[in-house]
C-alpha cells in the first residue's frame, strides 16, 4: 500500500504548511509569506463568502431550484489561496468545482448557477475574467491550459496559466499528456491538483500508489505537496510556482492535500462508502477556523469584524437566492444559438422549422 | 498557372495561409523536418520556424487539446492526424470539447481549428491506415466536415478552412496525394465557397454523389457509362457538414436517380443521410430508391483484399445498373 494514503487527521510527510489547524503560524524552509493584517482579514472574508455561496447553492438544489451542485465544502483554502495568487493577466482553467477560484476572478456567483440550473452550459465570457468555462469531462481542460500557455509563450507575454483538477483526474490520459506537453515545451503553467481524497466513491488508493505530487518528477518538473486547508501555504506555494512559470522556469505540479467534506455532488451519498470518523478528523483541520483562530489570537480582528463578515455572507446568500430564482429560462429557439460561429444552413433550416412548429400550437 | 500534386497543393495552401496570418500554426507528429509522413507540410518548419510548425509529442488527444488552448489564446492551429485510424484517441477532445465549447460559451469563444486527416484506402497499408471515419464527425454538431478530391480544391479548401471561425475536420484522400493538376495560384476569382459542392460532370440519366477519393472513381465510371449510352451526372459534395442540399436536390430532380458512393461502410454511413434527405425532398421525382455503393459492414480488410472492399468503376456501374433495374 502507499506510504501516506491515510486520509485521517495525521499530516502526511513533506507537507508545506504555514498555518496549523490550531491557527499557529509555523515556518517552512522554502516558503514564507508576509501578510498584512488587512490581507489576512480579506482572505478570511473570501473563505467565509465562498463557503456561503456554496451552502446557498446546496440549499437551492435541495429545494429543486438547481438540478445538481458540486460543493466545494472543505476546499475553500485551496481555491482562495491559489486563486488569490493569480494576477489579472494570468489565466485559470477550472473543473466544475472551482467556485472559490471563480470568486477570485470576479465571476458573478449567479453566473455559476446557470449550468447547474440548466439554463445554459456556462454563462460567462472567459476572456473577460481570464477564467475559462467549467469543464465537466474529467481532465480535458488541462490540455487546453497547456495549449493556452504555449500561446502565452509565443506571445512572449509575462503571464502564467493555472490548470485545476482533482485526484481522480490524475488517472486520465489527458492529464498525463498535458504533463508531457508542458514539460517538453517548458510551458508557463501551474498544475493545481486538489487532492480531496475521493473521486466520487473511489479513494485515493484507486488512483495511485505514490503521493500524487511525486508524479511530477517522472515528467521532469517539480512537484510540491501543500496543506490544502492552509490558505497561507496555498497562496505562498502557488505564488512561487506562478512566478517560476512567468520567468521561464516551466511547469510545477502542486498537490493541495485537502478533503471533500461534502458529497461529490448533491446526487451523491458518501455514507455508502466512507466512515463518519474520517470527516470528523478533517473537521478539526477546517480551512476557515484556523484563520479565525489566527486572527483572534493575534488580535488582528475583533468581534465586530467577524460579525460584519457574517452579515455580508447572509446578504450575499440572500442575493444569490433571489437572483437565481429570477434567472430567465432560455427560449426554445435558443437551442440553435452559437452552435457555429459562421452561418450554417442546416441549423437555420431546423430553427425555422421548429419555430413554425411552435407557432402552430399558438394558433390553435 | 502552376502544376501541383494534391499534397503539394495543400502545402502551398498552408504556406499562403501562414504568410497571410501570423497566428496560423501547424502542429502534429513529424510535421517538422520530415514534412509529415505524406510530406504535406514539407519545408514549412524550415521557413516558419519551430514555434509555428510544431513537432508534437506522440499523442493525438494532446494535439487537439493543446490546439484548443492555442485557439483560446487567439491562434489558428492546423493539426495533422497522421492517419485516419489514429484519430480516435483524439475523439474525446474533438467531440466533447472542440465541437461544443463555442456553444458552451454562448458564442464568446470561437475555435478556428483545422484537423487534417488523410483518409481512405487503396495504398496497400496495414490496419488502421485506410479508414473513412467521416460519419463519426458529421454526426457531431459544432464541427464542419469537408473532403477535397483534387489538387485545385485542396489548394483552395485548406485556405478557406483555416480562415473559417468554426472547427473544420478536413479529410484528404491519401491515395490521390500524388495526382497533379494545373492550378491558378494568382487569382481567387475561381474559388468555390467551402460549404458548396460542385457538379463535376453534367449528365441527364442518373446522379452519382461522391466526395474525397471516390470522386475520381465516379468520373471514370461516368465516362465508361457514356459508352453504354448512359449520361451520368457526378457531384463532388466537398462539404459533408453543412451539406449543399440545393445542389444535390436540383440534380436528382433532373435525373430521377441517385447513387451515393463512398469508401466507408454503407451501414450508418454518410450515404444513409443523403438517401434519407433525397427521399424526403425528391420523393415524386425518383424513378428508383436512392442506392448506396460503399465499403462492406466489416472492418477494413487486409490490403490484399482491399480491391474487393473498395468501390471501383465496376461496383459503381453495378449500382447504376441496379438503379435502372427499378
Amino acid at each position: 500500500m502507499t506510504a501516506d494514503a491515510s486520509r485521517g487527521a495525521a499530516a502526511p510527510p513533506e507537507l508545506v504548511q504555514l498555518l496549523t489547524p490550531e491557527g499557529e503560524r509555523v515556518e517552512h524552509p522554502d516558503y514564507d509569506i508576509d501578510l498584512k493584517p488587512e490581507e489576512v482579514r480579506s482572505l478570511y472574508r473570501d473563505l467565509v463568502l465562498v463557503r456561503r455561496i456554496d451552502l446557498e447553492a446546496v440549499a437551492l438544489q435541495r429545494q429543486g431550484e438547481l438540478g445538481i451542485w458540486a460543493s466545494l465544502l472543505g476546499q475553500e483554502a485551496a481555491q482562495i489561496g491559489s486563486g488569490r495568487a493569480l494576477t489579472d493577466a494570468d489565466m485559470a482553467f477550472p473543473t466544475y468545482r472551482e467556485h472559490g477560484v471563480a470568486w477570485c476572478r470576479d465571476v458573478d456567483p449567479v453566473k455559476l448557477l446557470g449550468l447547474f440550473r440548466g439554463v445554459n452550459h456556462g454563462g460567462w465570457d472567459p476572456k473577460e475574467h481570464n477564467f475559462h468555462l467549467y469543464t465537466i469531462v474529467i481532465g480535458s481542460q488541462t490540455l487546453h491550459a497547456v495549449g493556452y500557455a504555449m500561446g502565452v509563450q509565443r506571445d512572449d507575454a509575462p503571464s502564467a496559466t493555472i490548470a485545476y483538477f482533482g485526484d481522480g483526474a490524475t488517472s486520465q490520459g489527458d492529464v498525463n499528456e498535458s504533463f508531457i506537453w508542458a514539460s517538453v515545451f517548458n510551458a508557463p503553467i501551474v498544475f493545481f491538483c486538489q487532492n480531496n481524497q475521493w473521486a466520487i466513491s473511489e479513494p485515493l488508493e484507486k488512483q495511485t500508489r505514490i503521493p500524487l505530487y511525486r508524479r511530477a518528477s517522472g515528467f521532469g518538473f517539480p512537484g510540491i505537496r501543500v496543506d490544502g486547508n492552509d490558505v497561507f501555504a496555498c497562496l505562498a506555494v502557488t505564488r512561487q510556482a506562478l512566478k517560476n512559470a512567468r520567468e521561464g522556469q516551466g511547469p510545477t505540479l502542486i498537490e493541495a492535500y485537502t478533503y471533500r467534506m461534502g458529497a461529490h455532488t448533491t446526487t451523491d451519498d458518501p455514507t455508502r462508502y466512507r466512515v463518519a470518523s474520517e470527516l470528523e478528523a478533517w473537521k478539526l483541520k477546517d480551512p476557515i477556523e484556523r484563520v479565525k483562530s489566527y486572527l483572534f489570537k493575534n488580535e488582528l480582528a475583533d468581534q465586530a469584524f467577524f460579525d460584519s463578515v457574517e452579515a455580508e455572507a447572509d446578504q450575499l446568500g440572500a442575493d444569490l437566492r433571489r437572483r437565481c430564482l429570477a434567472m430567465p429560462d432560455p427560449g426554445p429557439l435558443d437551442i440553435f444559438d452559437h452552435v457555429y460561429a459562421e452561418p450554417h444552413p442546416l441549423i437555420d433550416e431546423e430553427r425555422a422549422q421548429f419555430a413554425a412548429y411552435l407557432e402552430g400550437f399558438e394558433q390553435r | 498557372m502552376t502544376i501541383l500534386s494534391l499534397s503539394k497543393a495543400l502545402n502551398e495552401g498552408m504556406r499562403k495561409a501562414m504568410e497571410d496570418d501570423p497566428k496560423v500554426l501547424i502542429m502534429g507528429e513529424d510535421v517538422g523536418k520530415l514534412g509529415g509522413v505524406f510530406r504535406v507540410t514539407d519545408g514549412l518548419q524550415k521557413d516558419f520556424g519551430e514555434d509555428r510548425v510544431i513537432d508534437t509529442p506522440l499523442a493525438e488527444s494532446g494535439i487537439i487539446g493543446t490546439a484548443i488552448g492555442l485557439a483560446l489564446r487567439g491562434y489558428r492551429p492546423v493539426c495533422e492526424i497522421q492517419f485516419d485510424g489514429f484519430v480516435f484517441p483524439a475523439a474525446d477532445q474533438i467531440i466533447t470539447q472542440l465541437a461544443k465549447m463555442p456553444m458552451r460559451s454562448l458564442g464568446a469563444i470561437k475555435l478556428p481549428v483545422v484537423v487534417r486527416i488523410p483518409c481512405g484506402g487503396g495504398i496497400g497499408a496495414v490496419e488502421h491506415h485506410s479508414e473513412s471515419p467521416e460519419a463519426y464527425f458529421t454526426h457531431t454538431a459544432g464541427l464542419r466536415v469537408v473532403a477535397c478530391s483534387n489538387p485545385a480544391d485542396a489548394y483552395t479548401m485548406i485556405q478557406q478552412a483555416i480562415r473559417c471561425d468554426d472547427p473544420v475536420i478536413f479529410f484528404e484522400p491519401k491515395r490521390r496525394y500524388w495526382e497533379k493538376a494545373d492550378i491558378d495560384t494568382a487569382d481567387t476569382g475561381w474559388w468555390t465557397p467551402l460549404d458548396k459542392g460542385k457538379v463535376v460532370r453534367p449528365g441527364t440519366d442518373a446522379t452519382l454523389i461522391a466526395y474525397g477519393p471516390m470522386v475520381k472513381t465516379c468520373l471514370e465510371a461516368a465516362k465508361a457509362a457514356e459508352d453504354d449510352g448512359r449520361s451520368l451526372e457526378v457531384i463532388d459534395l466537398r462539404s459533408l457538414n453543412p451539406l449543399d442540399t440545393p445542389l444535390v436536390m436540383d440534380s436528382v430532380r433532373r435525373t430521377g436517380r441517385a447513387v451515393v458512393v463512398h469508401e466507408a461502410p454503407v451501414n450508418s454511413g454518410f450515404g444513409a443521410e443523403l438517401a434519407a434527405r433525397i427521399t424526403e425532398q425528391c420523393f415524386y421525382h425518383l424513378e428508383a430508391p436512392v442506392l448506396r455503393v460503399g465499403g462492406f459492414s466489416t472492418p477494413y480488410p487486409p490490403s490484399k483484399l482491399e480491391e474487393h472492399y473498395l468501390p471501383d468503376l465496376d461496383r459503381v456501374l453495378d449500382g447504376v445498373d441496379r438503379s435502372f433495374g427499378f
